[in-house]
């Protein structure tokens, strides 16, 4: 049997993100969160801390690490914020990633070494209006090629990363031909600043707040044919292991916050009095703070089990998708928790836990909704296959 | 330039201190272990010159098997070797002690300038620096804000309540920081991964040439004879502005010699 104990390098990572969380963004995230703004400060400090370099190799900039490592720092940031997570989840998982798994040396050499050092950020532009996790059903977006050029048209929804004053590129997937009557799809590279790649204002979000998400339109946009990223056709296949990976990153993303809730509430719990004591004197905070401890224990537990699995090469489609439902209700529920162990304060955008309440709904949504990984674990489990 | 810090594993200051029942010193065990903060700048001051000006950083801390902790992170931040100064008989040392251990191995390693953290958090003496600089017989450049090296003359800002005076010495010579010096460097993957192959040396009081009977807790010049938990804080006194609440509160300031 194998214990989930950190080996020495793991564990002096999680411990420098853990004092840059607390040291760095702690006391500057909530402005950032109140005006919506995006801390560009902070994440050159990530970058300077190789955090956007963890799991590649040196020769393209990175920390030489693993996916392991990468999902160890998320964990660490989202105890304290999920925005400065999420901007670090996306730029590695799904901006970078895609660029390393499946460019050309040409392309690795020429985008990968500023988004490893966070100088840069990428974006990955799957969702659309009409749809996210349904694949190729509600994609709408084509390109197809004319006098050496893709030609792009449609839009993409929610795209993390797409609009910053760094952002370097976005990676579109579209619909770039049919074969057998179903739609092929490919993956195209779009610089950023490219003509008829027109980046819509940040939306007003429930939560994320200090994190860059837009919708994107795409109109008669044309880059180079050399900007295919990895093979025509390949575009859903590759995909689907960028999206088994994101599960995991986001699992550990949710898990750190459902462990941030609990790090505010056993604190709050000591300093708070009513009724002539601490209130973690009493057994309904107790009891409830336990259960937080419970679900954040086994959020992690989940996602390491996950994680552990990825770096090993080991099939990973059913436990990414656990760990992402289960890291993501637990996320939901201790911020609910924690919101009313803190009572009026807790509702009150200033306090942390305010922050995590708000920030918590988008882990049963994004990366594939709660019930799409039901979905997932299903199918894996065989079930839904049609009769014989 | 052969550059020497000295680092101390201190417990951290924001988990709960207490010294032990049966010979008052530290109790080590109770509570996180971390670089001493002071410590950190001084690193990251070596790191600085050492990228400046060329040459090697090694990092020199005296502390029981744990320590080695501390002497990993200092050099995922970067520095190139260290040497780790354990023996069960230094257990306890106060500052005669302390200050001659070190000394002897500094003049067993040699250096150009050793850089320390103007004070611990645990000890809280800030007496060390100029007891090192005296056993070894170079010149000490106390409290730093700033430090400029230039071939063999040194010189740094020695921070003041009235500002700073300029202090010039010649290498070799030992250098304290304090906080607003730099901002120390968190260490990268990179940084700790490199940090597993750089070598550590450890060096025993026999190693060193140090006596026994100069060190430890018996030979100590010092004693704790006595200690007790900080009191819990006291409710606040309370000013009911009636008019004079501000002269009320400057009196209160004026008092405790605030202002």
């Amino acid at each position: 049997m194998i214990g989930f104990s950190l080996d020495d390098e793991h564990e002096a990572l999680r411990r420098t993100v853990r004092d840059f969380a607390r040291q760095a963004v702690t006391p500057v995230i909530g402005e950032f969160y109140q005006r919506g703004e995006f801390p560009y400060e902070l994440v050159t400090e990530m970058g300077k801390l190789g955090l956007f370099g963890l799991p590649f190799p040196e020769e393209h900039g990175g920390m030489g690490g693993d996916f392991f490592a990468f999902c160890l720092a998320l964990h660490e940031l989202a105890r304290v914020d999920s925005s400065v997570a999420i901007t670090l989840e996306a730029g590695v998982a799904l901006g970078a990633m895609p660029i390393y798994l499946f460019g050309t040396a040409e392309q690795r050499e020429r985008w990968l070494p500023p988004l490893c050092r966070g100088e840069r950020l990428a974006a990955f532009g799957l969702t659309e209006p009409g749809g996210g996790s349904d694949i190729p059903g509600g994609m709408r977006t084509t390109a197809s090629l004319d006098d050496g050029s893709w030609v792009i048209n449609g839009s993409k929804s929610f795209i993390t990363n797409s609009g910053t004053a760094i952002t370097s590129l976005v990676t579109a997937l579209a619909i770039t031909g049919r074969s057998d009557d179903r739609p092929e799809i490919s993956a195209i590279i779009v610089p950023s600043g490219t003509p008829g790649l027109t980046v819509g204002p940040e939306y007003s979000k429930v939560g994320w707040c200090a994190s860059d998400t837009r919708e994107l339109s795409f109109s008669d946009c044309r880059v180079p044919a050399a900007n295919l990223l990895g093979e025509r056709g390949r575009g859903y296949a590759q995909f689907l292991r960028i999206l088994d990976e994101g599960r995991v990153a986001i699992a550990a993303l949710a898990a750190g916050l459902a462990q941030g809730c609990v790090d505010e509430c056993v604190r709050y719990a000591g300093e708070r009095s009513a009724f002539g004591h601490a209130i973690g004197h009493y057994q309904a905070i107790q009891f409830k703070i336990a259960d937080m401890e419970a679900r954040a224990a086994t959020a992690r537990l989940a996602w390491y089990d996950a994680a552990a699995r990825l770096v090993a090469g080991e099939p990973v489609k059913k436990q990414a998708a656990i760990a992402k439902l289960t890291a993501g209700e637990a996320a939901m529920a201790n911020a609910r928790d924690a919101t009313q162990v803190f009572g009026g304060y807790g509702y009150m955008n200033e306090f942390p836990v305010a922050r995590f309440y708000r920030d918590a709904k988008v882990l049963e949504i994004g990366e594939g909704t709660s019930e799409v990984q039901r979905m997932l674990i299903a199918r894996e489990l065989g079930l839904g296959r049609p009769a014989r | 330039m052969n550059i020497v810090v000295c680092v101390k594993q201190v417990p951290d200051t924001w988990s709960e201190r207490t010294l032990r029942e049966s010979d008052s010193t530290l109790d080590r065990d109770a509570a996180d272990a971390v670089i001493n903060e002071l410590d950190e700048y001084a690193i990251e001051e070596g790191l600085r010159l050492a990228e400046a000006h060329g040459g090697e950083v090694t990092i020199l801390s005296m502390g029981p098997d744990r320590a080695t902790e501390a002497i990993r992170k200092a050099l995922s931040m970067g520095a190139d070797k260290a040497v780790h100064l354990v023996d069960d008989a230094l257990a306890g040392s106060d500052l005669l002690g302390t200050s001659a251990a070190l000394a002897a191995v500094l003049g067993q390693i040699g250096f150009d300038l050793v850089i320390l953290g103007s004070e611990s958090t645990d000890a809280r003496t800030g007496a060390l620096p100029a007891m090192l600089a005296e056993r070894l017989g170079v010149p000490q450049l106390s409290y730093a804000s700033k430090v400029e090296v230039d071939g063999s003359a040194i010189s740094i800002h020695r921070l003041a309540d009235y500002g700073y005076d300029t202090v010039e010495a010649t290498l070799p010579a030992v250098v304290s920081v304090v906080e607003k010096i730099n901002e120390p460097r968190y260490p990268t993957f990179k940084g700790i991964m490199a940090a597993k192959k750089k070598p550590v040396q450890t060096m025993s009081l026999a190693d060193a040439g140090i006596d026994p009977a100069t060190v430890g807790l018996a030979n100590a010049a010092s004693e704790v004879t006595g200690w007790a938990k900080r009191p819990p804080r006291q409710a606040g006194t309370i000013v009911t502005d009636e008019g004079d609440g501000g002269a009320k509160a400057a009196g209160f300031l004026a008092e405790r010699k605030f202002i």
